[in-house]
């Protein structure tokens, strides 16, 4: 379980996060939804250290990973976290498979004969063809690149997985894939997911909570039910996707 | 000022970084190879060039003016050799570094650290210190004095091509004249100069990348930012390298 209690993140004079207090149970899928700039970003990469936040707790397990001062401790907790990055974040220095290998080596003990049978599989998994393995990342089109990077991910079998806008950029129907990947590493390996998107339509599929955070603060934190039986206007109207509504006219009062 | 200190701290923190982890970590003998490599194949032939041409303004340079005072260009082997062993090799072998291998570092690791790529080696399990710091600063610190070698010979044997075929000065005596006055030390003083621009242009060059934000444009200032830092702090640190060196008798 994460617990994070008043985190605060400032940017020089900008403050990004104010006071995010989330619970991210065990094994279950917790989606966190909001505009584009609010600090969804921020907040899963301080979940990870990635980047060090300016105040308040973050408990993994119960213990308060902002304290954590070693490098040596720290790289030890990431090992159980898999980051799939907006843009991917491929290794462009390498070719798709030694990219989804890369992990194997420093976090696993997998010898490396097994290595192309897991590229192979995880490949497959995200719906790539095994001759893709062998190509550039430059090579690759948006949407290739996210895909790769999740078996990237997937090939370390963490145990928590933070995805950053996962189904940005691809098509509707490789989006579904997604998010049915996500639920079906929750069935069989019971990974804790956190997801932050736009993409309602696969935010309601696979959430078994959401989080809308705006302004800093997570202004609402329920079931998918909830979400769409609020009456919160600043909630109801980024889940019905509508340019009128409080967010609009705070942007315009800005 | 205060950019001046904290980029200094962040390079402190970096270089203590590099240290524990060559400690306690596996070495990365494939990237540090390839790095070595790498550095050293793209600085070869620009210092080889200009190695050369310096030794060859240098005999010119030395032969007329000792000819026009003494009206016989003697010594020019010895002037020659000893500008460049003791001086120019190691500040051009270091410039040239700067500018080939050093910009490159800098950019590819730039790129990484505004495309994410950095943040995902520390959620693979390594980090860049790791996996990209210490790799570079061994290539910089094994090939800078192997180029400072051959940056010398090259240098000693344009100084030769003019000594002998311009000057008129025999082989010889070109030969003799470096042989006879210079010593040991000489090369010592060369060579720990080396060492330590070595030192210094991996750090800033690793750490201007490492520190990269904002996109293609982030990249081109840390790119030219090193460039320039790395061949203003070779002319400056070269001075008191040699004020040092030379108060300890080398």
């Amino acid at each position: 379980m994460i617990e994070i209690r008043n985190l605060r993140k400032n940017f020089g004079e900008k403050k990004v996060l104010k006071n995010v207090n989330l619970t991210i149970p065990e094994g279950k899928v917790t989606c966190i939804l909001g505009g584009s700039g609010c600090g969804k970003s921020t907040l899963i990469k301080c979940m990870i250290r990635l980047i060090d936040p300016n105040g308040g707790q973050i408990l993994v397990d119960g213990k308060d990973i902002t304290k954590i001062r070693s490098e040596v401790k720290m790289a030890a907790i990431r090992r159980h976290f898999g980051y799939l990055f907006q843009e991917g974040a491929l290794f462009d220095s390498m070719t798709v498979g030694e990219n989804v290998a890369f992990g194997l080596k420093y976090l696993t003990d997998v010898p490396p004969s097994q290595y192309a049978r897991i590229i192979r599989e995880k490949l497959a998994l995200v719906g790539l063809r095994e001759d893709v393995a062998a190509l550039n990342p430059s090579e690759l089109s948006g949407g290739m690149k996210k895909r790769v990077s999740l078996a990237r991910v997937l090939a370390v079998s963490p145990k928590v997985i933070l995805y950053d806008e996962p189904t940005t950029g691809l098509d509707p129907i490789m989006s579904d894939i997604i998010s049915d990947l996500v639920l079906d590493l929750k069935a069989k390996l019971g990974v804790t997911s956190v997801v932050i998107t736009h993409d309602m339509h696969s935010a309601f599929k696979i959430a078994d909570y959401i989080a809308f955070l705006y302004e800093g603060e997570i202004l609402l934190h329920g079931t998918p039910d909830e979400f769409r039986k609020t009456e919160n206007p600043y909630v109801k109207q980024f889940v019905t996707g509508s340019s009128h509504g409080p967010i609009q006219m705070k942007l315009m009062r800005e | 000022m205060f950019n001046l200190f904290s980029q200094v701290g962040g390079a402190t923190r970096m270089v203590s970084s590099a240290v524990f982890w060559t400690l306690h970590a596996r070495f990365e003998t494939r990237q540090a190879v390839a790095q070595s490599v790498t550095i050293g194949v793209e600085s070869f032939g620009v210092t080889a060039l200009t190695s050369l041409f310096t030794g060859m303004v240098l005999a010119l340079q030395a032969g007329n003016t000792i000819g026009n005072i003494f009206g016989d260009p003697i010594f020019v082997g010895t002037i020659v050799a000893f500008s460049l062993i003791r001086e120019l090799g190691p500040v051009l072998t270091g410039v040239v570094i700067s500018g080939r291998a050093g910009a490159a570092v800098t950019a590819q690791i730039g790129t990484m650290a505004v495309t994410e790529q950095i943040d995902a080696l520390y959620t693979l399990g390594t980090n860049p210190i790791r996996y990209l710091v210490i790799p570079r600063m061994f290539g910089f610190i094994l090939t800078m004095p192997i180029l400072t070698l051959f940056s010398n010979v090259f240098g000693v044997l344009g100084g030769y091509l003019v000594a002998v075929y311009a000057l008129g000065v025999p082989g010889e005596v070109y030969f003799t004249d470096i042989t006879t006055f210079m010593g040991v030390s000489d090369f010592m003083h060369g060579f720990i100069k080396s060492f330590i621009f070595a030192f210094m242009i991996a750090t800033v060059c690793c750490y201007k990348g490492i520190s990269t934000r904002g996109g293609a444009e982030g990249v081109g200032k840390s790119t030219t930012g090193a460039v320039v830092t790395t061949i203003v702090l070779i002319l400056v640190l070269d001075y008191f390298l040699t004020a040092i060196l030379t108060a300890f008798g080398i």
